[in-house]
């Protein structure tokens, strides 16, 4: 297939598909972040992780309106407001529903399962009639669209480079937030023992709660900076949780780095067949070499090691 | 879910109100008068549908719920609308038109389920509904085995003829062939690249379109690549494209994917000002997620934008507008879906009669000189007869048309040479 291309167009190809794979990993990273922490920290399986971004894109949608309508000089910076209050509401959702919901199912985490995929149900059912069934555009400050041109054939999507550097800030954060502070302590302790970490005076309620918090509210984040390269409506959310939990689990759960590892691996796969073939036999090929190496390392690429 | 049955006008005091406001010019322009004495109902319906001396019910069947929301939503009002229009006006043989609403879900099963559910217990005289493929599929056998009658809206891959339906859409070579002859004359296209949902509507129009470049165009296709419903990452094709320089890029990508394509085509640099992309599968809804601003420039081939300028359109916009909401936009399958009821209603007058039969042998040959698109009339293979169109996206979202075929084009569903 390269017989009638230069060396020049071909370079720059593979310069710009190999940026398309890190686009995609960032992305990968981003939605998979949350789950990682709700899902490997506390084991919870979360199916309503889309629709709590979702909530996200739409926090930013109506950011963007209310810019629109009253600060139109401010607009173009209001795209970090509304991820600020994006990771807001959809960490107070988070919150929430783990109070109501979830702090009730920790004994049985299956049932989370179930629970959880009734919550996306009926969150889907709220945003369709609160903001409609059909889609909303979020409109964009003019800086974020375009491309960089770097050379003449090589040009590179702002939003991608966009997504990636919020991506390395986000996961910078959380690794240290769970690895150095006090906080992060608390919350692996609560993971590798539960009942030993009350004895010692941890609130584990809280701890739990918070944990969730920050695992929605990181969902949200992406669900806001998804605005920039995806679609906002009350199904969106769907769009994602697949790929998400296949990030997830074949990073091994309750392993920050596994989660990136794994990301880092499914994109460059996906990404390298997509140019070589099509769209939907590279997916095919992606999942079935995840599925083979599931089969042989059950636990994930990365796994804690503790006592069971 | 469950049955929102339209009550209506309860008093006769109330129904001659009503007959009487049928007097005043409504957009119908209907050939005939159509508040003529009514006949008696033994003789209009001798197989036992829901019709009574002033009422006849049909069914509307659509995803309210569920991912197909976003585009049947659309579908509904219009159907709505018109049946509101067409009772406005006298309703259908002296008896005004009562609708009894289900909810498809977005799940197929529940489509088949429901449309059994309006023919053997509602007895319905005729559903307006479905909107995928999969969903008329689903349906198909239903109607059939219980002789109902569906009008079905959306522009869909062809393959498909029943007596049983009625397709107010394009079928797949209406749809494509006027726009693929005009976008290689216009812009001297040779090289066309295709992308598509993996489904069997972007496979079957694409293949319709392969052939026509090859085979009539002498063109030829760089590359032909379909992502899964509901991919959001398209930088590798973009990137296809970019390496292959086609002369046009020909799109069938539909939902969720959609918006994300165009997003990230527009932020890899590609002006669709400078590089000519036509689209089978963007109307005016779909802009509303993707965003004006991502996609002007681009062409699209439908049969109806809401921008056409004729007296039947303007009436149109402002009636649907002024029932569901300034803000809501009308696309392609919308105004599909909205010739429905009115068809129906035409076909009913012309057999004199509700019997399915005889409406499926009456079809053929109905003409709707009211219709927002301009003149229609129906084929006898069920299809309609209309016009193809292209039309630029601009920025607010609407788009300007750009060419129309002169003539009304033939419904081929089974096209020769192409399959």
């Amino acid at each position: 297939m390269f017989g009638d291309y230069s060396i020049g167009d071909l370079g720059s190809i593979f310069v710009m598909q190999g940026f398309a794979g890190l686009i995609l990993f960032s992305v990968y990273v981003l939605m998979a972040l949350g789950l990682a922490i709700i899902f490997g920290q506390m084991g919870v399986i979360n199916m309503a992780h889309g629709e709590f971004m979702i909530l996200g894109a739409y926090v930013t949608w109506m950011t963007s309106n209310l810019f629109q309508a009253y600060l139109p000089s401010l607009f173009s910076g209001y795209f970090f407001l509304a991820m600020i209050l994006a990771f807001l509401a959809s960490g107070a959702l988070g919150m929430l529903v783990e109070w109501v919901l979830i702090r009730h199912l920790y004994k049985r985490p299956l049932d989370t399962l179930l629970a959880t995929w009734g919550l996306s149900l009926m969150l889907q059912q709220a945003y369709r009639s609160v903001f409609g069934a059909r889609e909303v555009g979020v409109e964009l400050p003019q800086w974020m669209l375009g491309s960089l041109r770097v050379t003449d054939s090589i040009e590179v999507p702002i939003n991608g480079v966009f997504v990636m550097c919020l991506t390395v800030l986000i996961t910078i954060a959380v690794a240290y937030v769970l690895y150095m502070s006090r906080w992060g302590r608390q919350v692996r302790a609560v993971v590798q023992n539960r009942i030993m970490a009350g004895a010692v005076g941890i609130n584990t309620e809280k701890v739990d709660r918070y944990t969730f918090g920050l695992g929605c509210g990181i969902a949200g984040v992406a669900g806001s900076a998804f605005t920039m390269i995806g679609s906002t409506g009350p199904t969106s959310g769907q769009l994602y949780i697949v790929d998400t939990f296949l990030v997830v689990v074949f990073g091994g759960a309750a392993s920050l780095l596994g989660t990136i590892a794994s990301a880092f691996s499914i994109s460059q796969t996906q990404s390298t067949l997509e140019f070589f073939m099509s769209g939907s036999m590279a997916k095919v090929l992606t999942l079935l070499a995840v599925v083979g190496i599931l089969m042989l390392r059950p636990q994930g690429l990365f796994a804690l090691k503790v006592r069971k | 879910m469950s049955d929102e049955a339209n009550k209506g006008l309860l008093s006769p005091l109330r129904r001659k109100l009503l007959m009487g406001m049928a007097a005043v010019p409504a957009i119908t322009m209907l050939p005939r008068a159509s508040f003529a004495q009514a006949p008696a109902t033994s003789a209009v319906n001798t197989t036992g549908l829901a019709v009574t001396d002033t009422e006849v019910t049909v069914g509307i069947l659509h995803s309210a719920t569920g991912t197909m929301a976003i585009s049947e939503t659309g579908s509904i009002q219009a159907e709505k609308l018109a049946i509101e229009q067409i009772n406005a006006a006298g309703g259908v043989l002296g008896r005004k038109i009562k609708f009894i609403q289900e909810d498809g879900a977005s799940d197929w099963p529940t489509f088949a389920e429901k449309a059994k559910k309006l023919l053997v217990n509602d007895k319905v005289a005729a559903i307006m509904g479905c909107w995928t493929s999969a969903s008329r599929k689903a349906v198909l056998p239903v109607v059939e085995q219980y002789n109902g009658m569906l009008y079905y809206p959306t522009f869909y891959e062809g393959l498909e003829q029943s007596k049983n339906v009625i397709y107010t859409g394009q079928e797949a070579t209406q749809q494509i062939l006027a726009g693929l002859n005009w976008i290689a004359k216009e812009k001297g296209a040779k090289s066309f690249f295709f992308i598509g949902s993996d489904y069997i509507w972007p496979r079957t129009s694409n293949k319709i379109a392969r052939k026509h470049v090859e085979n009539v165009l002498k063109g030829k296709v760089v590359g032909e690549e379909y992502y899964a419903l509901g991919s959001t990452q398209f930088n590798s094709v973009i990137n296809k494209i970019k390496l292959t320089k086609p002369d046009v890029i020909f799109t069938d990508v539909v939902g969720g994917s959609n918006v994300a394509f165009y997003k990230q085509l527009k932020a890899a640099g590609v002006d669709l000002a400078k590089q000519p992309l036509l689209t089978i599968s963007v109307t005016e809804d779909e802009i509303d997620g993707i965003g004006g601003e991502n996609i002007a420039g681009a062409y699209a081939c439908m049969k109806y934008f809401q921008s056409l300028d004729n007296a039947n359109n303007k009436a149109f916009v402002s009636a649907f507008k002024k029932m569901w909401g300034e803000k809501t936009v009308i696309g392609d399958v919308t105004q599909a879906a909205y010739l429905g009821p009115w068809l129906w209603k035409l076909t009913v007058e012309k057999a004199g009669s509700f019997d399915v039969d005889k409406i499926a042998a009456a079809s053929p040959g109905v003409e709707f000189k009211g219709a927002p698109e301009g003149y229609v009339r129906i084929h006898e293979n069920h299809h309609l007869w209309s016009k193809t169109r292209v039309g630029r996206a601009k920025l607010d979202g609407q788009f300007e048309l750009i060419y129309e075929t002169a003539d009304l084009v033939e419904p081929d569903p089974f096209p020769k040479g192409y399959q």
